[in-house]
């Protein structure tokens, strides 16, 4: 294609153009990340620590896969995708470079959590991911108004109807299929199979629907409903629960009895990176057990440091025992890596929920 | 038309008014019978179209026209002539109905027209603009009118093409209006009113936006058209020449008030202000002082000390004299003006050739600004070249004297 | 008259950088588009062409019926624009003057001083269930509980009326503008009525304003993003909605590309039919407008 190629050439004079006027300034390192994710006081004290300048971008799963295929892995020096995102989309687009895990200090991580993460990421015998900030999905009810609230079916109760909510986006269609008795992680590398499951928890959220006031979107959004009481139970993350839990007690983050859906945001190196060397020196920064604890409590969520949780403050430890029961830990459903082409059947499927009426 | 509505509306009819500048004969077409109502049929129940009674307007603390009454009787061509800014516009726009009085009533064939919109007056108007719709064929131009009143599509079409027709637009219906010559536009602006029979057309200097030649010819077509359909015209301008040629009668206004109302001839010859004598048509104006009066006659002592004499009631304080170019003689030698009260002697200053208008300038012993006088066609003194000497001359009842 | 080759060296030189602009900020990223839209995926990295994208539009009801609804619902915004638009226009364009007019001209374009989102976000702010106006009429005793005005299409309508309103006035308030007064005048003084001067000579000398606005309103309702997102309910999906949805969350560009020419091609018929149904050019409405 001779447009594409040269448009590209252009595009790739531009940027060199405006490569030319910054090289001279301070080393960068551009993060390509989620909201809380770095605080301004650890930004701060990794510049000073090494002379690096943080560019943030926050983003989220897709868009941070989005953003890397349109630039082919140019453009940010290093992403945190979820785990379960990034071998198929390495599979199809090829964004990330592999992982030199010489450069990590190894011993800063939970070493199961790391295992199991860098197991999820490899393609083709690489690593591309390693465990950073990890949480669950499940369930924030106002306890007051909704005390039946246990597990995702119970979102779709007409005592409720117009009182709650779910993202319309893959997470909702795992939960529900594992509420109503299926196991889709077990079908993930079966495409017939999963369509015909993701069709029937289609049909179930569809029903659903009558009791949804909004499909929610932002995380702000969400929180201002459940705090205003327009919103009374809703499928979120955790982290969202205990914040509304530190404001109000009523309202409590609870492990859906299906099982909260775990997932764990990882660092991986975009495969046009230019500072590689950053990338890591900012891992191995954060990993450090006290780094980690404040980005976690910035954050509130847990992290992959190993250590850090004893440094972190009583409330959100607190809230955790409460949320978690020992049976819940263990009924947590993991997150495997998504294969390519998933997305597509959940994409339709979800296309019609919001469509249909 | 509904005898009806009319016996409720036409209450004014009691108290007729006396046509007091009406044509010759109106005051006997006042007289009226009501009890018989084939009368109405038959004959106008009014002697005049339009009367409008003390009518002033006020913008603010500002009387755009201040005090006007007058009437005008049916068929006849009635011109308001007056510089920009003298209130005529604003007046015909409370004929129209754009406007509405401050104080006084407004009167068509007796029918007063205060509170009445200007989609309901008998009245129609001929924009200064033309106000073509542009949006219109020629032929919808002038049916507009009819359909807005319900008459039926075909019908209307119908009478519009036999109006154009009468004004020499035979054809012209499916046209663009902005496919039309500047004259063509003005006969459909006057067709559009026309078509309806309006008791009332209003021209607003329609002939503005035409040169000259144009104008000189619409002139004496416009004439003609309100003759041929005998509609009442009420005609306003700043041109003294259109309303000369063209009007019945004038009335002249300055300042939100009338000066004068007459036939052009009386406006011409017998100015009853000096705003009218040296508005309407040429004329030699000075300044002075008067002298002596007696008997209508005065003598002016010009500023140079020149004495000089001629008509008006006027006495003691600073005057105005005036005098039509036409009405001063020329001779070569001063024994040909002998007789005449008034005789200088010149030297031709400038000739100002344009025709049959064409005027002389004579810078003459006594007098601040040159004379105009006129240059003959003929004569030994069609000739007179710049330079040459020259004798004038005029009579004492030429010119006009009035307190400055 | 020929031109002379140096002079039309020059004119070339001239307009080469507005030509050299246009095309690459409009027609190579719309080349890349259409390029993209008729490829389709084989295994990971393998595209092959071909048209399956477009069937999909056409064979899968969900996505033809998603762009019939969001054009359905932006000729209703497109009307209700004009129908509002049209007063305040005429108020702005015949009756205000000198520093009322360019008042009432900011007080327009005010609103859009601030981002597309922060407007949607101002009116979730009264719209919503625990909002402005959902507490005023309580406080008011109009009702006794809490009524939701959002997430649903009269809320999206609300908030795409608004976001276009200024887009339509401008070009209608710029259409009466050049209206003679003497013309409208002349309206009445043959005897028509208000409506009948409206209907005959108002709306007929808009008409260029009004083509113009409709398509400027359309264009950008069909378009519109965050509006029917923020405002829209559960159950009404807007076409750019599944554009980003095959763009973002499904990494499907071919088949978001597909969507886009859809959009590009089908809004255009969509305008090319109502300039003819109104009898209208698009070449003396860009004159005019």
């Amino acid at each position: 294609m001779l447009t594409k190629r040269a448009s590209l050439k252009l595009a790739t004079a531009f940027a060199a153009l405006m490569i030319a006027g910054t090289a001279q300034a301070a080393e960068k390192l551009r993060l390509l990340t989620w909201a809380d994710y770095v605080p301004k006081d650890v930004v701060e004290q990794f510049t000073k620590e090494t002379g690096i300048e943080v560019e943030i971008t926050l983003s989220n799963n897709e868009e941070m896969i989005s953003k890397l295929r349109a630039t082919q892995g140019a453009g940010f020096d290093l992403a945190q995708p979820s785990q379960d995102r990034i071998s198929g989309p390495q599979a199809e687009f090829g964004i990330y470079k592999p992982l030199d895990l010489s450069k990590l200090k190894s011993d800063l991580f939970i070493a199961s959590m790391l295992e199991a993460t860098k197991k999820n990421t490899t393609v083709d015998g690489k690593v591309y991911g390693v465990p950073h900030i990890w949480g669950t999905d499940g369930l924030v009810v106002n306890t007051k108004a909704a005390p039946k609230v246990a597990d995702y079916n119970d979102l779709c109760d007409q005592a409720l109807a117009g009182k709650t909510s779910f993202r319309a986006k893959r997470p909702a269609l795992i939960a529900f299929a594992f509420a109503n008795g299926m196991d889709p992680f077990a079908a993930y590398g079966d495409a017939k199979a999963y369509t015909a499951m993701m069709e029937k928890v289609g049909a179930k959220l569809a029903e659903c629907k009558k009791s949804v006031k909004f499909f929610w979107d932002g995380k702000d959004q969400l929180l201002n409903a459940l705090r205003s009481g327009e919103v009374v139970a809703a499928m979120a993350w955790d982290t969202g629960g205990w914040k509304l839990n530190s404001e109000s007690a009523d309202i409590k983050f609870i492990a859906p009895k299906s099982g909260a859906l775990g997932w764990v945001d990882t660092f991986a190196i975009p495969a046009k990176g230019r500072n590689d060397d950053a990338a890591y020196k900012w891992i191995n920064f954060n990993m450090r057990p006290e780094i980690a604890a404040k980005v976690a409590a910035s954050a509130g969520n847990f992290t992959a440091s190993n250590g850090a949780d004893k440094l972190m403050q009583g409330k959100l430890k607190d809230q955790f025992a409460e949320s978690f029961p020992k049976a819940a830990i263990d009924n947590i459903k993991w997150y495997p890596a998504v294969p390519a082409g998933l997305e597509e059947i959940e994409g339709k499927i979800l296309d019609r929920l919001k469509a249909g009426s | 038309m509904d005898l009806r509505s009319w016996d409720q509306s036409d209450a004014p009819f009691t108290e007729q008014r006396i046509v007091l500048r009406g044509k010759p004969g109106s005051l006997f077409r006042t007289m009226r019978w009501p009890g018989d109502a084939s009368f109405w049929r038959t004959s106008m129940a009014h002697s005049t179209d339009l009367d409008l009674v003390n009518v002033t307007k006020r913008f603010g603390s500002h009387a755009a026209v201040n005090d006007v009454s007058f009437s005008v009787a049916p068929g006849e061509f009635f011109s308001i002539l007056g510089p920009s800014g003298c209130g005529k516009t604003t007046l015909m726009r409370m004929i129209a109905g754009f406007e509405h009085p401050t104080y006084g009533d407004i009167r068509i064939r007796g029918r007063s027209m205060i509170g009445v919109p200007a989609n309901k007056r008998p009245v129609n108007m001929v924009f200064q603009s033309l106000a073509l719709f542009p949006m219109m064929s020629v032929g919808e131009n002038v049916a507009y009118g009819l359909t807005c009143r319900g008459v039926s599509r075909a019908e209307a079409e119908g009478r519009a093409n036999r109006m154009l027709e009468r004004v020499g637009l035979k054809g012209f219906g499916d046209r663009r209006v902005t496919a039309l010559s500047g004259g063509q536009r003005q006969r459909v602006a006057i067709a559009r009113c026309l078509v309806l029979e309006p008791t009332l057309v209003l021209l607003d200097e329609p002939l503005g936006a035409l040169d000259l030649k144009l104008r000189e010819h619409m002139k004496i077509e416009l004439k003609q058209l309100q003759a041929t359909f005998n509609t009442t015209f009420a005609y306003i301008t700043h041109d003294q020449s259109e309303a000369l040629v063209m009007s019945d009668r004038i009335a002249v206004m300055n300042q939100g008030q009338f000066e004068q109302v007459g036939s052009p001839r009386e406006l011409y010859h017998n100015p009853v202000t000096p705003f009218v004598a040296s508005f309407v048509g040429e004329t030699n104006k000075w300044h002075g002082e008067a002298a002596f009066t007696s008997n209508g006659s005065v003598a002016v002592r010009l500023p140079s000390g020149t004495v000089i004499q001629g008509q008006g009631k006027m006495a003691d304080k600073a005057t105005l004299a005036f005098v039509r170019p036409e009405a001063i003689a020329l001779a070569q030698d001063s024994s040909a003006l002998s007789g005449l009260p008034n005789k200088f002697e010149g030297r031709v200053s400038a000739v100002l050739f344009d025709g049959a208008n064409s005027s002389l300038l004579i810078d003459t012993a006594g007098f601040d600004q040159p004379v105009r006088a006129v240059l003959p066609q003929a004569g030994p003194l069609a000739g007179l070249t710049v330079g040459a000497p020259i004798h004038v001359g005029w009579t004492a009842d030429a010119m006009k004297v009035f307190a400055a | 008259m020929s031109k002379k080759p140096a002079q039309s060296l020059t004119l070339f030189l001239l307009l080469a950088p507005a030509i050299l602009w246009l095309g690459l900020l409009i027609v190579l990223p719309h080349v890349e588009i259409l390029v993209l839209s008729f490829s389709e995926r084989v295994a990971p990295r393998v595209y092959a062409f071909g048209f399956g994208n477009y069937l999909e539009f056409f064979t899968e009801p969900l996505y033809w019926r998603t762009f019939a609804r969001t054009a359905t619902m932006s000729i209703i915004v497109t009307a209700l624009t004009l129908v509002l638009a049209f007063p305040i226009a005429l108020y702005i364009a015949r009756v205000a003057r000198g520093r009322l007019k360019a008042m009432l001209l900011l007080l327009c374009l005010l609103p859009f001083w601030v981002s597309e989102l922060v407007r949607t976000l101002g009116w979730m702010m009264l719209l919503r269930e625990t909002g402005v106006i959902s507490y005023v009429l309580q406080a008011i005793g109009v009702t006794d509980q809490r009524i939701e005005f959002l997430y649903n299409d009269g809320a999206v309508i609300l908030g795409l009326v608004y976001g276009g309103l200024l887009f339509m006035i401008v070009p209608l308030a710029n259409a009466l503008e050049s209206l003679e007064p003497s013309v409208v005048e002349a309206g009445f003084d043959l005897g028509g009525s208000r409506w009948t001067v409206l209907r005959r000579i108002v709306i007929p000398h808009a008409m260029p304003g009004i083509v113009a606005g409709s398509i400027i309103v359309f264009m950008l309702t069909v378009g519109n993003f965050a509006t029917p997102v923020l405002l829209g309910g559960k159950n009404g999906l807007w076409f750019t909605e599944q554009i980003y949805a095959q763009f973002i969350t499904r990494f499907n560009w071919p088949q978001g590309a597909a969507f886009g020419m859809l959009l590009l091609v089908l809004s255009s018929a969509i305008v090319w039919a109502g300039l003819r149904l109104t009898g209208q050019s698009l070449g003396t409405t860009l004159k005019q407008a």
